[in-house]
């Protein structure tokens, strides 16, 4: 439905690698790929849309305010994520929470900011880089771009040193395409030639309003206009995905300047648990998509390659363990103390926040001397 | 106290304000090689008020950036290079193009430090030359300054005096807190003592700038001369005015002003910003919660209509003037 002759595919919705000119300047990322990895893919696929499905459920039971799928989006954020090193600065918006976990985020971070006991909150220096999620549309663009700027004043990248070398990868969405602030990134981002990779989640939806009404045009072709190169992949090819991010990343840490991708892939269930999708959207677009999943696709390629059940069997292991692990946990979580409510509003002190922080303890603790 | 220094100093210099702040900037980047300098026309030009002259040659291009023009991704960028360590500094060239760096300032930098639970600071300051004064065209003389004061996270700050300016520039970037810098534009070329020696009270401090026993006068930034030209004329007349310069919008320095109304039991508050939800209508309500008993008269509110800022012709007439002010000091005696 939307891709497009520029669209790059290494892995067939049927799973076989697809080999062509095209593909060839891609593959050679692929082969420097071991079994290992290549079964990493798939764990992170399967045990992430089973934490999907565990984390919807509890929201439908009350145990989350909201929560945010990315059922169908496995294989594109699998394969960036994985494609980033070490030393790599991600920021997400708010959707990515696969990056996060291939980063070394515990997932449950995320789960206590959809039940409302954080913002967030996780230190990125802990997290493999991986920032904090962003709620306003497109924001987050505009911070990894200024990070990025920051690499390079530091020179921090273009030296050679694979260990050394880094750059930004920054996630958003087809709706986000359409923010000022994104429009402002790759501006500054062509402007300094800053280090950075711009990863696009083209979902089709932007909560109930098509891609289309966003662009007229491809939204590859966008970047043209502001100076980035761009490529436009299959994003439910976690092959493709992964290839383009490590080939664009690399260029971004040689020096050569920010890249631009396009992923085209398909939010398959709603935009949060708040959502309904049936109310604005075609079933046969929905069919087309899940012909196109990621995870079967992958599937008959590893097995394709030899993956016996064992492996299959102990990755659906996993994904059970992890689904309990996330349930008995959320629902053992507690509150947080008033302090957390006054504490970091400013990092020096400050003597309203202080006083109000004062008064409310008093207040509170007026209620117990008045029970008693 | 600083005018104390000032007056026992040698080191005394007669500059403009322009030229304060410049000279803050040049010690804040000069002590420390985290600071960056970004915006419109800041480098090579010097700035449209030339408060930067001179520094993209000292501290070159990458320590002071000529920036696309896009308010957002000043900030936004700025965001990001403090979390990578840097302390950026950004200049909006003029406050009525803030707003399309607001949500930016508001919804991001302002809160980051509180999203991230404080394992990273967000020591980024925006100076924003503001007020009117100047017969400029529209969106070139407003005061905004309390939609910042009015939000969560930021710190704003407004000098009234060189001397202050230069010294305050240089807390506000050592402030790991986000810092709404606002520069009166209209006193940018006046001259007054500055003392390169002798630091100020901190920049959250408000202070008594002339002492009297009848009216306290309450203003920041220019405002802060009309208050002097006015508690002048009025003592020429037999009436002592005590002036407090704010200095510090947010978080708002009550104690000197509460010991100044607790002698005189009256207060008059001025601002060019228009009145409604505005930092002076902060004061007035808060001073009449603190210090009711005090209090002879009501609190009055000297601002600027609550219309948008007129075509430059009518700004006379928008703007208080020591008559204004002098007017409400009338009323508050009148009680």
């Amino acid at each position: 439905m939307s891709y497009t002759e520029a669209t790059v595919q290494l892995l067939s919705p049927q799973g076989t690698l697809v080999e062509n000119d095209t593909t060839a300047e891609y593959l050679p990322w692929i082969e420097k790929l071991d079994d290992a990895r290549l079964q990493d893919f798939h764990r992170q696929m399967v045990v992430i849309r089973r934490f999907d499905i565990e984390a919807g459920n509890l929201q439908r039971q009350g145990q989350l305010a909201l929560w945010i799928p990315s059922l169908g989006q496995e294989a594109a954020q699998v394969g960036s994520g994985y494609a980033a090193r070490p030393q790599d600065h991600i920021f997400p918006a708010y959707r990515e929470h696969v990056v996060g976990r291939i980063r070394g985020l515990d997932v449950m971070k995320i789960i206590e900011m959809l039940r409302g006991l954080s913002h967030g909150g996780w230190v990125p220096a802990d997290t493999g880089n991986f920032h904090l999620y962003t709620l306003v549309i497109g924001s987050q663009s505009l911070h990894a771009t200024g990070y990025a700027m920051g690499m390079q004043f530091d020179g921090a990248y273009g030296t050679g040193d694979p260990e050394k070398d880094a750059a930004v990868l920054v996630y958003f969405g087809d709706g986000a395409t359409s923010q000022g602030d994104v429009s402002e990134a790759f501006i500054f981002a062509a402007s300094y030639q800053t280090p950075q990779v711009f990863f696009l989640q083209n979902n089709h939806w932007a909560i109930s309003v098509p891609v289309a009404r966003q662009s007229r045009t491809p939204l590859y072709l966008r970047p043209a206009g502001f100076g980035i190169p761009s490529v436009q992949i299959d994003g439910n090819d976690v092959l493709a995905s992964y290839a383009a991010t490590a080939q664009s990343l690399d260029d971004a840490r040689s020096g050569r300047g920010p890249r631009f991708i396009e992923a085209l892939t398909y939010r398959m269930g709603a935009h949060t648990s708040s959502d309904d999708p049936t109310k604005y959207r075609e079933s046969d677009e929905v069919t087309f998509w899940a012909e196109r999943d990621p995870i079967s696709r992958y599937e008959a390629f590893l097995r394709s390659r030899g993956a016996d059940e064992a492996f299959f069997a102990d990755v659906a292991t996993e994904a059970e363990d992890l689904a309990a692990d996330v349930r008995a946990r959320t629902i053992a979580l507690g509150t947080r103390p008033a302090s957390a409510m006054f504490s970091n509003v400013y990092t020096d002190a400050h003597p309203v926040v202080e006083a109000q922080e004062a008064w409310l303890a008093a207040y509170e603790a007026s209620f117990e001397e008045a029970g008693r | 106290m600083s005018a104390d220094a000032v007056e026992g100093g040698t080191a005394i210099e007669q500059l403009t304000m322009a030229k304060a702040i410049n000279l803050g900037l040049q010690a804040a980047m000069t002590a420390d090689p985290k600071v960056l300098l970004m915006g419109e026309d800041i480098g090579t030009l010097g700035g449209v008020f030339r408060v930067t002259e001179g520094l993209h040659a000292e501290f070159g291009p990458d320590r002071v950036l000529d920036t696309p023009l896009a308010e957002s991704g000043i900030v936004g960028t700025a965001i990001g290079l403090a979390m990578r360590g840097y302390r950026p500094v950004c200049e909006i060239q003029f406050e009525g193009f803030i707003y399309p760096g607001f949500d930016q300032i508001t919804s991001q930098l302002a809160k980051l430090t509180y999203r991230h639970e404080g394992s990273q600071a967000f020591p980024v300051v925006i100076r924003v030359p503001y007020g009117g004064h100047i017969g400029a065209v529209e969106h070139h003389q407003e005061s905004p300054e309390a939609y910042f004061a009015h939000t969560a996270g930021l710190r704003s700050v407004s000098p009234a005096t060189p001397h202050d300016a230069y010294w305050m520039i240089q807390e506000a970037i050592a402030s790991n807190d986000p810092v709404m810098f606002f520069e009166p534009k209209s006193r940018y070329w006046q001259r007054g003592e500055v003392d390169r020696a002798a630091a100020g009270p901190g920049m959250h401090a408000s202070r008594v700038v002339r002492a009297g026993t009848e009216v306290t006068l309450v203003g920041h930034g220019a405002m802060v001369s009309t208050l002097l030209q006015a508690a002048e004329i009025a003592g020429e007349e037999g009436t002592s005015i005590e002036v407090i310069d704010l200095r510090s919008l947010s978080p708002i320095d009550y104690e000197p002003i509460l010991a100044s109304v607790q002698k005189t039991g009256r207060l008059v508050v001025a601002q060019e910003a228009p009145g409604n939800v505005s930092v002076g209508s902060e004061i007035a309500a808060t001073i009449a919660e603190r210090a009711f008993y005090s209090l002879e008269a009501p609190v009055l509110r000297v601002s600027g209509f609550d219309t948008p800022f007129p075509p430059a012709k009518l700004e006379g007439l928008y703007l208080p003037d020591a008559d204004r002010v002098l007017e409400a000091v009338d009323r508050a005696l009148a009680y």
